[in-house]
């Protein structure tokens, strides 16, 4: 501890607590040079962007802090933390520990929310859908579904579908493209049916930390009863939540995001990648498994494979990307950060990829699809700048799709 | 204050609800329960006014269905006393019956003021809080949007809600029973967490009642989804499809080009 944390006033205990880099830094040892703010997307809009947050903070004001509308307006895009020079880990550590700190002093997050909230708690997915239809995307689907809640048997692949994949129109598409490619490539693969509860990421960066514990007692016990060598998931967060906070009670599993499973099977890919699918596409860079990870060379050697694809780069990409505003609770706070001032940042991202003369733009998040496509009607690009799952290109080059073309 | 609050468990509606092969009743079979969400308000409105004018709150349910977590919750949101009446029926009783289970244990909590949400979805005939009123031989005021204690201490002032959201001030001597509409604030959030810390901690005590057999005066003859009439179209296929069938009714109707 150094002479700085002996000094800390009382009411900061609670961060104290949170690591916030690997050498244990805490806010203390910020410097205030306003790198995070300064990256921030939505640090225009906000009455304490991460800095003055900080400051405010430490200088007595943390009450101020708790209640006002900043806290619930990051989205998780990882910018600040990746840019901050002192490492200290602003997205996953102090924004999470300081929306947990407002809900216990009895501060309300936003309505939407406490509804998502409530639905994961009650039901397992945020969407608030009977846990009974986590396999309707699965009707009629022409290749086998391994259902392992109701046979256990050993798997190369535990798929983990998610709750957008699962239970909304739009990704379902993706979703069953998914199975047919996994099924194509030989791969032996199942999903646990009815049993499946979200994973809980966004969960815990907005802060509800109980509810985050109790996804992962639950999850923990379903995974201990499989036999498999690697989870796979199409969520982006979830991979981020499983690889990073899981382990820290003790739940460890080997878990991979689609995009390095597809890039690993590169040359199988190529071999079947065959019907060209011609296009301008911009590849959109995830926040969880692109900027935390550094992961960007794999889905770019995903869209190289596929035959008639010219590849672009927007302006902001790969770790300077620009976050499509769903992420870390997002989805559920557009009301939220629009009624602050926010701008919603879908919007800035289909018009980078206008502006590069893409018809497609790609994506590799479940929430990615719902927002870009929305905000491509607002933004008037709508006939000319379609939206495509990574997986729905590949899929269609595989003649594996929906029967939809670019 | 003394407050006593009902909490029902309900039919959640997430799960598709089916006419019985019978056609006398809905098949629950594959229902799941939440708590009603009127009661919601109520515990609502109770919080606030023990937050406010000081005093205690006991929330009485019957077991059955997700109680428990439906106790615990109102719990961390300020409950003192959880209560639940055994009962071990396939479905919840009838608004009558259920009044006079809770009205035996309500009697021996000797409340100020009973607070019971004003509808439930699961009602068929009546609904409970007129009915638990008559049992406890309580003055009733029903749709009511908000309650403030009156400085006397032997009243309170609420808020009665009428068509066209007119709003009737009332002075009403307790003890009370009110039908809960809305509360001042919407029910509070509570982090999971102390949800979790409470199921380790918070006792659910349990108090026997007698819930009398149902002795309905209305008989349903048939349940049955409505037909289609005259000039009603069901309009039936994939949501693109029936997109399209509206666009060509609305044009043809002249409506839009």
């Amino acid at each position: 501890m150094t002479a700085a944390h002996a000094r800390v006033k009382p009411e900061l205990e609670f961060l104290m607590q949170v690591p916030l880099s690997p050498d244990r830094k805490t806010i203390l040892d910020c410097m205030q040079c306003g790198m995070c703010s300064g990256s921030c997307p939505l640090g225009d809009a906000m009455e304490y962007p991460p800095r003055q947050m900080i400051l405010e903070a430490r200088s007595g004001g943390l009450e101020a802090v708790l209640r006002s509308p900043s806290l619930w307006m990051c989205i998780g895009c990882a910018t600040c933390s990746r840019r901050c020079p002192r490492g200290i880990e602003l997205t996953d550590g102090m924004w999470p520990a300081m929306r947990d700190k407002a809900m216990q002093d009895g501060i309300q997050p936003p309505a939407e929310l406490q509804e998502a909230f409530q639905n994961v708690f009650k039901y397992g997915n945020s969407l608030g859908q009977s846990p009974r239809k986590r396999l309707a995307w699965a009707e009629n689907l022409e290749v086998p579904v391994r259902d392992l809640s109701k046979e256990q048997a050993p798997v190369e692949v535990l798929w983990l579908v998610g709750d957008y994949p699962s239970y909304y129109a739009r990704n379902r598409t993706v979703t069953r493209a998914f199975a047919r490619i996994l099924t194509a490539l030989g791969v032996r693969w199942g999903v646990l049916g009815n049993k499946e509860r979200t994973i809980g990421d966004c969960d815990r960066l907005f802060g509800e930390e109980g509810l985050f514990e109790s996804l992962v007692e639950y999850n923990r016990a379903l995974l201990d009863q499989q036999q498999f060598e690697k989870i796979v998931l199409l969520d982006p967060h979830s991979y981020r939540a499983l690889e990073r906070f899981y382990p820290r009670f003790g739940a460890k599993y080997p878990v991979e995001h689609y995009m390095t499973f597809l890039a690993a099977r590169i040359e199988q890919i190529k071999a079947l990648a065959v019907k060209p699918v011609q296009a301008t596409v911009a590849y959109h860079d995830n926040c969880c498994v692109g900027r935390r990870y550094d992961c960007f060379d794999p889905p770019r050697a995903v869209l190289a494979a596929i035959p008639g694809v010219n590849l672009v780069e927007m302006e902001h990409n790969r770790q300077d990307a620009l976050c499509c505003g769903g992420g870390g609770g997002g989805m559920w706070l557009d009301a939220h950060i629009a009624a602050h001032g926010g701008t919603r940042l879908a919007e800035r991202r289909v018009r980078e990829a206008a502006a590069v003369a893409a018809d497609v733009l790609a994506v590799s998040c479940p929430f990615e699809l719902s927002r870009f496509e929305d905000a491509a009607k607002v933004a008037g690009l709508e006939g000319s700048l379609k939206v495509r799952d990574l997986i729905e290109l590949l899929a269609e080059s595989l003649d594996l799709g929906e029967k939809e073309t670019v | 204050m003394k407050i006593a609050v009902v909490v029902r468990q309900v039919p959640d509606l997430i799960e598709p609800v089916e006419i019985a092969a019978s056609e006398k009743t809905v098949d629950l079979g594959m229902a799941t329960f939440r708590a009603n969400e009127a009661d919601d308000f109520a515990l609502e409105q109770a919080i606030l006014l023990k937050e406010k004018s000081g005093g205690s709150v006991a929330v009485v349910a019957l077991d059955f269905g997700d109680v428990q977590n439906t106790l615990y919750t109102a719990a961390a949101k300020g409950a003192d006393r959880l209560i639940t009446i055994p009962y071990d029926a396939d479905l919840p009783p009838a608004p009558k019956e259920a009044a006079a289970a809770y009205a035996q244990v309500i009697r021996g909590l000797a409340p100020e003021l009973v607070l019971v949400g004003s509808y439930a979805h699961d009602e068929l005939e009546s609904t409970l809080a007129p009915l638990l009123a008559r049992e406890l031989g309580l003055p009733f005021v029903g749709v009511v949007r908000g309650v403030r204690p009156a400085a006397d201490g032997g009243t309170a002032v609420v808020f009665k809600e009428f068509p066209a959201a007119a709003l009737a001030k009332m002075t009403v001597k307790l003890p009370a029973l009110l039908g809960i509409l809305g509360a001042d604030q919407p029910p509070r959030y509570v982090p999971v967490s102390r949800i979790r810390a409470l199921m380790k901690t918070a006792k659910i005590e349990e108090q026997e009642a007698a819930v009398p057999d149902a002795s309905s005066a209305v008989t349903v003859r048939r349940l049955y989804h409505p037909a289609a009439g005259q000039r009603a179209e069901i309009l039936e296929g994939p949501p693109a499809d029936v997109a399209a069938k509206i666009a060509g009714i609305l044009k043809e109707k002249g409506v839009c080009k």
